[in-house]
């Protein structure tokens, strides 16, 4: 039997011997691979992303909604439930829980914001200071509105990035007076530029106390609470005991939603997890490509070369040996064209993560591993059959067929 | 050494049967030098073929060292031909991107021998034959005759006892056509069994033994 290192060698010496046919099976493998890499590398980045962008939400965040938003067995109610509104009583209540480190109610209008000429419809957002630490926002300047009891409110508002450039362009802003709706606010804060999160732009909006929000917009009903939880292991206890306590204010009705920010992570995780494997099922469709294309050259290439089979088997090959020397040869050539296209996915990988920044781009161990296991799989297996079709050829046949 | 009883070859062509071979009855002894000649078609490379074990008579009994060879299944016969038999084409058949060296060690290559002992003796085949000084030029870089040659340092490199020749001298001038006989003659001389398949009836009276073949029979079995 023939010697493997021998084998390969003269697979290697026969594809150095066939540069065009070995440069064209390289690429296509190339190109297969660096697709599995670069592609699975984009959607596992876009899933990172969205990860980031759920952490700058805060940490341990939980949301308390009005409403019972979930679809329960049993008929129907009689009569249309109303639910109960939130108010900042429940909002204070929910410190009863040792799992709850910060609570934050909010109301959210919309009304005009001006200075001296300068008008400006924007969002409105009624809280206490509490907020600074749920949504961790950062001031550029000044300081957060500040707690002196929720049910007071006060004459003061922290303006966003982007407003503060809208009415005051270069001039000072803290201190100044701002109309809102009918009432004045005295600027006291401005935040820090910040990306958006989750598509609620914070450069463009006004934050004032929540008494004062309810005033302005006529209202004693929270839009929500937000409640920043102890740890990330006490969120499910926290969960519980905010369900727990707002029944209890509620005489045992269960008109509340809670969202734990956890949940709505491990649904973003789980669709961008499946999104990545559905990308890396398609790149994994011009691997098999590859592998047709592997097939077809290598075919071409026996026809090419009967004479060269005939001879071997004269000289007392075997089959098996020459199964061997063709399946060995194909596999050369996915491997090495498996390796080029590696590199090639990890360079435009790297060149990608140079463009976008906060984007970051890097294939996962199983994408890269995987496709080169694939490249090599559909080398030989598509190797295979011109393989035996080469081994079964009959020597005399093989030998007096003229080029 | 060979015994060849009622071998028939038929090969189908649309629908009639060719008879290559018809009948052949043929004894061949250790160390013997036979030409076969006769006309195209008459079935000489055919009797070679099937003498080399490249190809399976349609019937009939072929007897290699008293074994039934013919009888053999596709790896077993090709350890037969990797043992004993070596073989010369009319159009060379070098394997184009190895070296001369690589091409007349490949059969030890094929059966797995480690490359110091094979290199050790296709050097001493090629020096035998005086292509030593070629041993790291390709086969386009030889001429003719030097490739030739070649082939004939890688028959004999595995020892065989049978060598087969099919019009070696078929594609060569005269000069090299008459160094490339010397060189089977001088293998025959240490008592390998030639046999060799021309048109050439200069050459084909050189052996010693001499088969004329027509329409698939042998029709005159010379002796001198």
């Amino acid at each position: 039997m023939m010697r493997l290192a021998d084998v390969f060698r003269y697979s290697l010496q026969s594809m150095l011997g066939h540069r065009g046919r070995t440069l064209l099976i390289l690429l296509a493998m190339a190109i297969g691979v660096a697709a599995v890499v670069v592609l699975t590398a984009l959607g596992e980045g876009a899933r990172l992303y969205v990860l980031k962008q759920f952490t700058t939400l805060g940490s341990h965040m939980i949301i308390v909604l009005p409403g019972r938003s979930e679809t329960s067995g049993g008929a129907p109610p009689l009569l249309g439930e109303i639910p109960r509104d939130l108010t900042i009583d429940d909002a204070l209540a929910l410190y009863q829980s040792h799992a709850v480190n910060n609570v934050a109610p909010v109301v959210i209008g919309s009304a005009p914001v001006s200075w001296q000429a300068r008008e400006r419809e924007v969002l409105v957002l009624g809280t206490t200071a509490e907020m600074e630490q749920v949504r961790q926002l950062t001031l550029a300047r000044g300081k957060f509105i500040s707690t002196n009891g929720p049910h007071r409110g006060a004459a003061v508002c922290v303006i966003g990035h982007t407003l503060r450039k809208e009415l005051f362009g270069n001039q000072q802003a803290l201190g100044q007076w701002l109309r809102i709706g009918e009432r004045r606010f005295r600027v006291i804060g401005e935040l820090a530029q910040q990306s958006h999160s989750l598509g609620t732009d914070i450069g463009d909006l006004v934050i004032i106390p929540v008494a004062s929000a309810q005033a302005l917009f006529n209202t004693e009903s929270l839009f929500r609470i937000l409640i920043q939880a102890k740890g990330r292991d006490s969120i499910a206890p926290a969960k519980q005991a905010v369900e727990e306590i707002i029944r209890k204010r509620h005489d045992g009705e269960n008109d509340i939603t809670v969202i734990t920010q956890d949940s709505i992570l491990a649904t973003f995780d789980r669709i961008f997890t499946a999104l990545t494997f559905a990308i890396a099922a398609i790149a994994a469709i011009s691997l098999a490509v590859a592998g047709i294309l592997i097939m077809n050259v290598m075919l071409i290439a026996i026809s090419q070369r009967t004479a060269e089979i005939g001879l071997l088997k004269a000289l007392g090959a075997s089959d098996t040996e020459i199964m061997l020397l063709f399946m060995s040869e194909a596999g050369l050539l996915s491997l090495c064209g498996g390796l080029a296209g590696l590199a090639l996915g990890v360079g435009s990988n790297l060149l990608l993560n140079q463009t976008f920044s906060d984007f970051s781009i890097i294939a996962p161990t199983w994408a890269s591993l995987g496709g080169l296991g694939l490249a090599l799989l559909t080398g030989i297996l598509f190797g295979y059959i011109p393989a035996r079709r080469a081994a079964h050829l009959k020597p005399v046949e093989a030998l007096t067929r003229r080029r | 050494m060979i015994e060849l009883t009622n071998i028939n070859r038929n090969f189908e062509v649309g629908e009639e049967t060719v008879h290559a071979l018809r009948d052949i009855n043929l004894n061949i002894d250790a160390g013997e030098y036979i030409s076969i000649m006769g006309p195209s078609g008459s079935g000489k490379s055919t009797l070679l073929n099937i003498l080399g074990l490249l190809d399976q008579p349609s019937s009939g009994d072929y007897r290699f060292n008293s074994q039934a060879v013919n009888q053999l299944a596709d790896d077993e016969q090709a350890q037969v031909r990797r043992e004993h038999i070596g073989f010369v084409f009319q159009f060379f058949h070098l394997i184009p991107r190895l070296s001369a060296i690589d091409n007349v060690a490949l059969p030890l290559t094929l059966a797995g021998i480690v490359p110091e002992t094979r290199n050790q003796k296709a050097k001493a085949a090629m020096q035998a034959l005086g292509i030593a000084d070629r041993a790291t030029h390709r086969p386009d870089q030889l001429s003719g005759g030097q490739r030739q040659r070649v082939a004939i340092a890688r028959a004999m490199i595995t020892e065989p006892q049978l060598i087969l020749a099919d019009e070696p001298t078929g594609n060569l001038d005269r000069a090299s056509g008459h160094e490339v006989i010397e060189a089977l003659e001088g293998l025959n001389q240490k008592g390998i069994t030639l046999i060799i398949v021309t048109h050439d009836p200069a050459l084909g009276q050189r052996a010693c033994r001499r088969l004329n073949m027509d329409d698939g029979k042998i029709v005159s079995d010379l002796n001198s």
